[in-house]
């Protein structure tokens, strides 16, 4: 008996060394549902692949809620060594320098080979300095787009091969539904303002800032108080009065997925990623996809959408051991086959040139229909200067301000063109807020 | 009672060190924090810190946002405290009545006050949803469309009721207990004079119960200013367009949600401000005034 205890003991031992020896990177994420289950799935694949290094993935809740709780971390000194950070993190995220080690300076240091120009232009160029250089590694990159319920159209009397085009055609199809009694509600949408207010203006190639969207430096206006804007905004209030339109809440809209699951509106604005949860959770009708609408008067409409969505970042204050796990973890994750992998099931963009191809060779698109549609639309246009997205400064604040102005519309309290005016103001009094923090 | 004299001074400092102890890092330490966080501008990752004298505070009081929390959060605590100490008066009243099954009632009374606010928040949430709730479908039958998420009034009815439920049960218990200290006698001596139970209620029972309701109020307001942040966040996150945003919540949302933490140390230490007046206003005037 003592002797089989000890050689129980001794094993042990051993298998705890042998743990200790790999490196731990941790990376704090905040993918919930089917894609954080294929994230644990990528992570793993990788662990198994090596013995030098184990990624140890922690959810941490919604993006905002990571990257705040990694600032906090930062500041107590507990960071992780890799975070996701949502697209409109960026502006803060690169400002901190001295926090972040730069992704381009880390695969050089960690002499990891790595090539800028192997990742999609119109996902990168979000996460780029003005010398060109890539900061943060993009991961999960996505684009708004409509899903409809074709058996609801069907019912309408519209053809259920057909999503609406225009915003014109939006208002007719959904008051042809509503009125034929097919389903209680037009339209819902996630997400006022990534998709409704952000990629509005791109799409109708109008800016939202002065300087370039913000990506000219720290001293951008807002100016999301345009004619289009505003259109879209007095549209929206019109349209859920007449119950064409359901608002789906703050933020990434929760209350917006149940509405279009339960049939009870049939067409439904959200991320190409939410199309895992989409085809999980629509069983009892047949989903179409369909580019984002435009207003057919507008000049230039449609331009081009811009992405959303997060990237990784990476936190300084680790050792040198743990910075050669992320360069080598990040090799892996960019590969084409986990790219393309993570990108078929998930709905997100490919972020690489080499996993798109892939994608197409394995025939993916051919056999999803719609699922190419997101990366059709972010290129279907050369990016212009209103069109390549946004960069500012404490820039999770202003899409607080957006949602709140827009409930106030909603409510009735403001019109369109005073509630736009005040998210240009109060919005602009953050970014100056950020101008002054920042710049001592 | 018999007084112990101690010789030294080291002894009863020894003695005193657990407690002060405690007080100094989980109380005095963090204030001072606060305190100084409250002259500072910083940058979200701490890297450039800078003093800015009172203009964290001077900010605050041009501030819209922070004029209208104030508001809301008046209204709120006056409408908690109203609506559950009224509602736990009278079940109190109605269990002091009950003879043979009060205790049945009493401790079902009592169970609300073991449901955390964060899971009493999302109950009410799941009660409350506008798309899935019970609540919504049947006051739509009755003709009213209840949208929390747009209606600043439906939100501050949801977030109102949300706390109060919970704090029914404390107030009970303590209406409870008060109600039982009042000596029998007393209200058939009335009920002999000819005072029916309205008027005995007015008369006898409230008086005697003042020191109780005091204690109450101060205590509902303080659970109402801190204590309901778990439901806040579980319901409304303040919305829609701030309708339900209370001090304690933007505090939190100005400091861990945008990072501005000069901004939200002001705000806590003017909440620290409200709490002190507020218990010496307790201590001061309102003991002495009630009859006990």
């Amino acid at each position: 008996m003592f002797r089989f205890m000890s050689v129980s003991t001794l094993a042990l031992m051993a298998s705890v060394t042998a743990a200790a020896a790999q490196t731990e990177v941790h990376w704090w994420h905040a993918m919930g549902g089917e894609n954080g289950a294929k994230l644990e799935e990528i992570v793993a694949g990788y662990n198994a692949s090596q013995q030098d290094f184990v990624v140890i993935p922690t959810f941490k809740g919604t993006y905002p809620e990571t990257m705040t709780a990694a600032i906090a971390a930062f500041r107590a000194g507990e960071q992780p060594a890799i975070v996701q950070v949502f697209e409109v993190g960026t502006g803060t995220m690169m400002a901190a320098q001295g926090a972040t080690y730069p992704v381009y300076q880390l695969m050089a240091d960690m002499g990891e080979p790595f090539d800028p120009a192997a990742f999609l232009p119109a996902v990168v160029g979000y996460y780029t300095d003005t010398e060109g250089n890539m900061l943060s590694m993009p991961f999960n990159s996505s684009t708004p787009i409509l899903y409809y319920n074709k058996d609801v159209f069907e019912k309408a009397g519209l053809d259920r091969e057909t999503p609406p085009k225009t915003w014109e055609e939006m208002e007719q199809f959904s008051r042809q539904i509503v009125d034929s009694g097919a389903a209680p509600c037009g339209f819902t949408t996630a997400w006022i303002s990534w998709i409704q207010t952000e990629n509005l203006s791109a799409w109708h190639n109008q800016p939202i800032g002065t300087l370039e969207n913000g990506f000219g430096g720290p001293a951008a206006e807002l100016s999301f108080n345009g004619p289009v804007q505003v259109r879209h905004w007095e549209n929206l209030a019109r349209w859920q009065e007449d119950r064409l339109f359901q608002y789906g809440g703050p933020g990434g809209g929760d209350d917006a997925p149940p509405k279009f699951y339960s049939q009870e509106c049939a067409i439904y604005f959200n991320s190409s990623a939410g199309r895992a949860g989409v085809v999980a959770n629509a069983t009892d009708f047949e989903v179409g996809y369909g580019m984002l609408p435009y207003y057919s008067d507008v000049e230039g409409a449609p331009q081009n959408s811009i992405i959303g969505g997060a990237t990784l970042w990476v936190l300084q204050g680790k050792d040198e051991d743990v910075y050669s796990g992320v360069a080598d973890f990040f090799t892996y994750l960019s590969s084409p086959e986990v790219q393309a992998d993570w990108s078929q099931f998930s709905g997100y963009l490919p972020i690489t040139q080499a996993a798109y191809d892939l994608s197409k060779e394995q025939g993916f698109y051919e056999a999803n229909p719609g699922t190419e549609l997101s990366i059709q639309q972010i290129t279907l246009n050369e990016p212009t200067e209103n069109s390549k997205g946004l960069r500012f400064g404490n820039y999770v604040q202003v899409r607080d301000i957006i949602d709140e102005e827009f409930q106030a519309l909603l409510a009735g309290d403001k019109d369109a063109q005073g509630a736009l005016d005040a998210v240009v103001e109060r919005g602009n009094a953050m970014l100056r807020d950020f101008e002054a923090t920042s710049g001592n | 009672m018999k007084r112990t004299v101690f010789g030294g001074h080291l002894l009863p400092w020894l003695l005193l060190a657990p407690q002060l102890l405690v007080t100094i890092v989980f109380f005095l330490w963090p204030a001072g924090q606060a305190v100084r966080q409250s002259f500072l501008r910083e940058d979200a990752f701490g890297l450039s810190t800078s003093f800015v004298g009172l203009a964290n505070y001077r900010a605050l009081f041009r501030s819209d946002e922070y004029l209208n929390s104030l508001q809301v959060t008046v209204v709120f605590s006056v409408s908690v405290a109203v609506l559950s100490m009224g509602v736990s008066l009278f079940l109190a009243a109605a269990a002091n009545r009950v003879v043979r099954t009060g205790r049945v009632y009493t401790t079902l009374l009592v169970w609300p006050y073991a449901v955390a606010p964060a899971v009493a928040g999302i109950m009410w949430w799941f009660i409350f949803n506008p798309t899935i709730g019970i609540l919504p479908y049947l006051l739509d039958g009755l003709g009213y469309d209840w949208n929390h998420s747009l209606r600043p009034t439906d939100a501050m009815i949801l977030v109102v009721i949300a706390a109060s439920w919970k704090q029914i049960s404390y107030n009970f218990l303590f209406f409870l207990a008060g109600l039982q200290a009042i000596p029998a006698s007393l209200n058939e001596a009335a009920a002999i004079d000819g005072a029916g139970p309205f008027k005995r209620f007015r008369t006898i029972t409230f008086p005697l119960l003042a020191p109780t309701t005091f204690f109450l109020l101060v205590v509902n307001i303080v659970y109402t200013m801190f204590d309901t942040f778990g439901i806040i966040h579980a319901t409304t996150e303040g919305g829609p367009n701030q309708a339900t945003n209370i001090l304690i919540y933007k505090v939190y949302e100005d400091g861990f949600l945008q990072l501005d933490l000069g901004s939200s140390a002001a705000q806590s230490v003017i909440l620290m401000a409200i709490v002190i007046t507020m218990t010496m206003i307790q201590f001061r005037w309102i003991e002495r005034r009630v009859e006990y």
